[in-house]
């Protein structure tokens, strides 16, 4: 047996985990003494957490810093996906306040299972060793459990809870069976290390322990990011969540699964790229296909937007196939784009949404355009951003997308990508159809616009217009950041 | 001495009772036992390469599923226990507030 040496510990690559969690933690002994009328303190005080780690991450660009005996490591890559996390949870937090009031579950404990779901975003992005991943995998999925169920009272949220616990560890089981036998076929759990022995033994390409172990970790991967057929529990979960936690989960894990799943597959397979890309091939045509039909016919407007959602995983698994720098750098824009539209689009929903989830269809949105013209239309740009029109960062986002695969010879997947994102126009204007051609059926006089909930429309209507017509900054962000 | 793939093939066989336990059990405390036993598997799986390949990585991997697993069922059990209260049972079959 080997002895374990005591290596000297960087603790700069986790920084962001550590002050997060610190926060996190002491969140969770101030909340005791918080009186229940009063948890919108200790969202103020996560955002605090949320900003202080926002500026660690900025002197980290650039300069890629591995620890842990080379199991996490903070690259552009990681960096940018952590910046993707920290505005995903700061905004989830802004609409979260006045929807749990107005739900009667007013708990604190909210915040710190927010900021430990972003440690293990965090940690999904910038692991480097299968067990890192899983780690971070866990400690996000732990409490995304808890926060889909965290309206105890309501039947739907209970349901979520339980449905995406059991569908979330049932995934988790596949998950790990393909880390075990990767493990078993390679001799290592490090992703570089894989790597290079793939690299010096081709003939492992053969070894049905490996090639059944590669397809055990897509298809755990493919259940975090929601792509068909694995997607059964995403409208569900979204459905019945409380809706910022829908929003939260809908952007935010969506990210990190694809984080994860894109180190291991081009740092850990790149000899076995023509093999994967197969694979992600049908499942982007799936994910797409299924996605935009089912929400054609959806009339719940949290469950069109998961449908929706699992369409958007279709389109980012597009420049993954792809491969190459622009569909790559194609994936990180989009899915900081989809991040501002998505949340702000919740924000809309969780504003003209009444007690109980009511008020959740897209017939409530009858006449919506006249009553409150400013929110329509922040809501409309969400929608065009959503369906892919310029100038918003939505199109630019597809652009590169489907560019990406066209350059890397995937000309019909583009197409059937084009194909598709024209048919989701349907039921993204659908909704804007009852906003503003239809007659208003009600006052709309229950809704409360709070300083919070308005600063994070206006973030999202800025983060949707802005890269829409100026994205060079972005752009060449993200085209940093893939170089991993 | 026990040969590695005799290990690799029990623990298969014993993920294969874990899957299909939890698509036809009805259930949810044993759909999440089938699941425990798909993770246990997981974990003869780790421990067989561990040893045969003589590197304690596997070994360590295990720990952490262990770890993992357990807090898996404080939180599992906690939402089962709160949907139990408000429907009196935690038949799968009764999850269908939500359908297309």
């Amino acid at each position: 047996m080997e002895t374990i040496a005591i290596p000297v510990i960087n603790f700069a690559p986790i920084m962001p985990e550590i002050i997060l969690s610190i926060f996190a933690m002491a969140l969770l002994l101030v909340n005791v003494f918080v009186p229940s009328e009063h948890k919108a303190y200790l969202g103020y005080l996560s955002l605090v957490g949320i900003i202080i780690t926002g500026f660690t991450l900025i002197g980290g660009w650039g300069n890629p810093v591995a620890s842990f005996n080379d199991s996490v490591v903070q690259d552009n890559f990681a960096l940018f996906f952590k910046g993707i996390f920290l505005l995903t949870v700061g905004m989830t937090i802004l609409i979260s306040d006045q929807y749990f009031k107005r739900e009667e579950c007013n708990l604190g404990e909210l915040y710190p299972l927010l900021l430990f779901a972003t440690v293990g975003m965090m940690l999904m992005a910038s692991g480097t060793d299968l067990m890192t991943i899983f780690l971070g995998l866990e400690v996000l999925s732990v409490s995304l459990y808890v926060l889909a169920g965290l309206n105890r009272a309501s039947l739907k949220s209970n349901e979520a809870g339980l449905k995406y616990f059991l569908l979330g560890a049932f995934s988790t089981g596949f998950l790990l069976y393909g880390m075990a036998l990767t493990y078993g076929a390679t001799g290592t759990t490090r992703v570089v290390k894989i790597a290079e022995y793939v690299a010096q033994n081709s003939a492992v390409a053969q070894n049905p322990l490996f090639v059944i172990g590669m397809l055990l970790m897509a298809v755990g991967f493919s259940f975090k990011i929601a792509a068909a057929p694995f997607h059964m529990w995403t409208p569900d979960v979204y459905e019945g969540a409380p809706t910022p936690m829908t929003a939260f989960m809908s952007a935010g894990p969506k990210a990190a699964g694809f984080a994860a799943f894109m180190r291991v597959a081009i740092i850990a397979f790149p000899s076995l790229k023509a093999d994967w890309s197969d694979l992600l091939w049908i499942l982007a045509v799936l994910t797409m296909t299924v996605g935009n039909l089912i929400a054609l016919n959806q009339d719940n407007i949290k469950r069109m937007l998961a449908y929706s959602s699992i369409a958007h995983a279709g389109y980012a698994l597009v420049g993954f196939t792809a491969g190459n720098a622009e569909g790559t750098a194609g994936i990180l824009f989009y899915m900081l784009s989809y991040a501002f539209m998505n949340i702000g689009a919740f924000a809309i929903i969780i504003l003209v949404g009444k007690k109980g989830e009511a008020n959740n269809n897209v017939m409530d949105y009858a006449g919506f355009g006249t009553k409150h013209p400013v929110l329509a239309l922040a809501m409309a740009v969400f929608l065009f951003s959503l369906a892919g029109m310029p100038p918003t960062a939505g199109f630019i986002g597809k652009f590169y997308l489907f560019s990406g695969a066209v350059k890397a010879g995937y000309v019909w997947l583009a197409i059937i990508g084009v194909l598709n994102s024209a048919a989701s126009v349907y039921y993204y204007l659908r909704v804007m159809v009852y906003m503003y051609m239809k007659d208003p059926v009600e006052e709309f006089d229950w809704m409360k616009l709070t300083p919070a909930v308005a600063i994070c429309i206006i973030i999202a209507v800025v983060g949707v217009l802005l890269p829409g017509v100026v994205p060079a900054f972005l752009l060449n962000l993200a085209q940093q950041a893939v170089l991993l | 001495m026990v040969p590695l793939h005799s290990y690799l093939i029990l623990s298969a066989i014993l993920f294969s009772i874990g899957t299909i336990g939890v698509l036809i059990r009805r259930n949810a405390i044993v759909i999440f036992m089938c699941v425990e036993m798909m993770l246990n598997a997981v974990n003869l799986t780790f421990i067989a390469f561990s040893k045969h390949l003589g590197n304690i990585d596997g070994q360590i991997f295990v720990f952490f599923v262990m770890t993992v697993a357990a807090a898996e069922a404080a939180v599992g059990l906690a939402l089962m226990i709160a949907f139990y209260k408000n429907r009196e049972s935690i038949d799968v079959e009764d999850m269908k507030l939500m359908k297309l």
